[in-house]
């Protein structure tokens, strides 16, 4: 139903779309770039799983990013950054495993007494400084995805209600209903949502296509492709509500580690689209890993562009008026 | 396993998930990957502004519409104008004006209609556009608008064709037009000004950098624009006794179009480069000196046939190019980073972020 924070302003998007109190809690993604590998099983997934027709796909001599950004034939993006910046303390596992003792993993050949495998992980003394072992370069991935806008510009401006806000609270598009206007390609702040160009025979071309958070597959109750996929909880599924303060406590974990850089992205229900659905937890400025810093939902300012063309209107026809009411010539 | 999160907590917890890199803290350097430039001949209004991004790779898509929709623009602003013209010119006797006025319209429009739904991805759902009334959708909101004016100015049109036909076959239904005629030319009128008007908001409300940072004015640039075309086509066709009043809104809609256009640019910030630079630039700038020399004309309009003609060919063509170079200029800032990441990065380093001022304890 809409209320005084339809267009702006923390809501429920479900509720405030007019679903009934007993609605499912609202569903996101919380994606923590942190540790992600960059292995691309939730692009993989996500096409297989609805059906994406491979295109884009060229070597693009961006890192490991060969399938460009989020558009209509990429609904799971991941992007590889590298920086000449010291990747610093890494727990892999690994060394714990060494100090506690190698665990037998039963792969045959696998004999070799425990110290021998220690010796092999040269662990450094307390107070020896391996910094100089270590080059001044890390690699940054991220796994981008439709952000599922508690105030999604695109479904606002979609003249035929083809996007729609699911039970979820996530939206989706209707692909028997879009007639391809492109309306909601340049609304979306995040540059998701794309017409579907080609290939020549892929279902849906010329119409709007991004992540449905797989509605299909959480009417049957289960979780995403992708975050079904992500093999290292990168890619985290669940309760928004949950997910938020999951995060918070992650981002004050790595904080403690000394990880200064690590920041939320899209979790405060006060920005400037009421909150993501899906968030992200990065280690550097949005704009690195290609996020506008502050994005607005455009529609905020929508009432106060219709009084302004309104009074424009008037203008037009005030100016025609008098135009006409001048001397006879 | 999943990675899912339920209520009841996390489930299937791997070590994975403790994993912490890049702990040498500390802030990344600036420098790393700096938007692309392009350099030379552009003119730039504000000093250079560093910027980081993804490999210079747009954040925001450009529209996927192509000419159709600025050739749309101009013809509904045109269409719009001549409905108010025709009905002027209906009650203070004008016929050649009134005629020209209604039939400009209604081939505008038809013009506008073509274009609007060849522009579309799946032209045969055209009609889907009329299952919703949608006030947060600008289109949605012009779709109405269209359906309410379009019938007022095609009936008003058709009237000036009956009253073209011999006596003897003005039969049945067509002996009605005489009485159709003066309502449904002003009902058109009155519906003519919100289809000038909302295509700018249209253009403004997405996250396009160069059209959301000019709503404020861009408006009235388009209703300027429209007064301007419909004039030009009324010099264009008229004879000079019928053409005071479209000399007047020559005249007006030319100054309003002009001034409201150089506020807007100064009020853009850096959104407002793509309207100087490359092919928009030239749009602009040739939208300017056209309209510039169409009102200068339509000053002198009313003395000579030729004058007016080419004065109001001027103003058609500056109204063109105006709505193009807009359009190009939006295009071009959404495929450029720089103009997505500058104006939010130096709202966020001023501490000025966009945030719901929530009452407290709400």
């Amino acid at each position: 139903m809409a209320g005084k924070r339809s267009l702006f302003g923390p809501v429920d998007p479900a509720a405030d779309a007019g679903y009934d109190e007993d609605h499912p809690t609202r569903k996101g993604f919380f994606t923590d770039t942190s540790i992600c590998i960059g292995c691309k099983a939730c692009e993989v997934a996500c096409k297989e799983w609805n059906d994406v027709p491979s295109d884009h796909f060229e070597m693009l001599g961006s890192s490991y990013d060969n399938s460009f950004s989020l558009n209509a034939n990429q609904w799971r993006h991941v992007a590889f950054i590298e920086q000449p910046k010291r990747l610093g303390e890494q727990e892999s596992g690994l060394r714990r495993q060494a100090v506690e003792g190698a665990v037998a993993l039963g792969m045959p050949g696998l004999g070799a007494p425990p110290d021998v495998l220690k010796a092999e992980v040269r662990l450094p003394e307390s107070g020896e400084d391996d910094a100089v072992d270590r080059p001044d370069f890390r690699w940054l991935m991220s796994s981008d995805v439709c952000k599922h806008c508690t105030h999604a510009a695109c479904l606002d401006v979609c003249p035929t209600g083809s996007l729609f806000r699911s039970e979820f609270g996530t939206v989706v598009v209707q692909d028997d209903i879009c007639n391809g206007c492109g309306y909601c390609v340049p609304a979306c702040p995040y540059g998701v949502i794309e017409r579907r160009k080609g290939p020549k025979g892929a279902k849906n071309v010329g119409i709007a296509q991004k992540c449905t958070l797989c509605y299909d597959r959480l009417d049957a109750g289960t979780t995403p492709a992708c975050a079904q996929a992500c093999p290292t909880q990168s890619i985290q599924f669940g309760d928004v509500e949950e997910l938020r303060e999951r995060a918070n406590a992650r981002v004050e974990t790595l904080h403690e580690a000394g990880i200064m850089d690590a920041r939320l992205y899209g979790n405060d229900p006060d920005d400037g689209v009421g909150g993501a659905g899906a968030f992200f937890l990065l280690l550097d400025e949005p704009e690195v890993y290609g996020f506008p810093p502050d994005p607005v939902v455009t529609t905020k300012d929508l009432p106060d562009m219709f009084r302004k063309a309104g009074l424009a209107a008037v203008t037009l026809l005030a100016g025609a008026a008098i135009s006409f009411l001048g001397k006879r010539g | 396993m999943s990675g899912s999160v339920g209520r009841e907590g996390v489930q299937d917890e791997r070590p994975g998930i403790d994993a912490t890199p890049g702990s040498s803290g500390g802030r990344t350097g600036r420098g790393r990957r700096r938007g692309r430039r392009r350099g030379g001949g552009d003119r730039s209004m504000v000093p250079e502004a560093t910027f980081t991004s993804y490999y210079g790779r747009p954040i925001v898509k450009p529209s996927p519409w192509e000419a159709d929709i600025p050739a749309y623009l101009f013809a509904g602003g045109l269409a719009a104008g001549s409905s108010l013209i025709a009905a002027g010119a209906d009650l203070t006797n004008r016929p050649t004006l009134r005629r020209s006025g209604r039939l400009g319209a209604i081939a505008a429009l038809t013009f506008s209609m073509v274009a609007l739904v060849h522009d579309l991805g799946r032209p045969a759902r055209f009609v889907n556009m009329l299952r919703v009334a949608k006030l947060t959708s600008p289109m949605s909101v012009g779709t109405w608008i269209l359906s309410f004016y379009g019938p007022f100015a095609a009936a008003a049109a058709a009237t000036e064709l009956v009253a073209m036909l011999p006596a003897r076959h003005r039969v049945g239904p067509l002996r009605l037009a005489p009485y159709v005629d003066r309502p449904a030319g002003v009902v058109a009128a009155l519906f003519a000004p919100p289809v000038a008007a909302y295509t700018a908001v249209l253009l403004a409300d997405t996250a396009t950098p160069s059209w959301h940072a000019a709503y404020k004015e861009l408006p009235f640039v388009f209703v300027g624009s429209a007064a301007a075309a419909s004039a030009g086509l009324g010099l264009v066709t008229s004879p000079l006794s019928e053409t005071g009043p479209v000399r007047r809104l020559a005249l007006g809609g030319a100054v309003l179009e002009l001034v409201m256009e150089h506020r807007m640019e100064h009020s853009m910030g850096i959104a407002a480069e793509p309207l100087h630079q490359g092919q928009a630039g030239r749009l602009m700038r040739a939208a300017k000196v056209l309209t510039l020399a169409g009102a200068a004309a339509s000053l002198l309009a009313g003395r000579s046939r030729t004058v007016a003609a080419v004065s109001g060919a001027a103003l058609l063509a500056g109204s063109a190019c105006t709505r193009f170079g807009v359009f190009e200029a939006g295009q071009a800032s959404a495929r450029d980073p720089r103009y997505t990441v500058v104006p939010q990065r130096e709202r966020l380093e001023r501490g000025e972020p966009v945030r719901s001022d929530r009452a407290p304890g709400a």
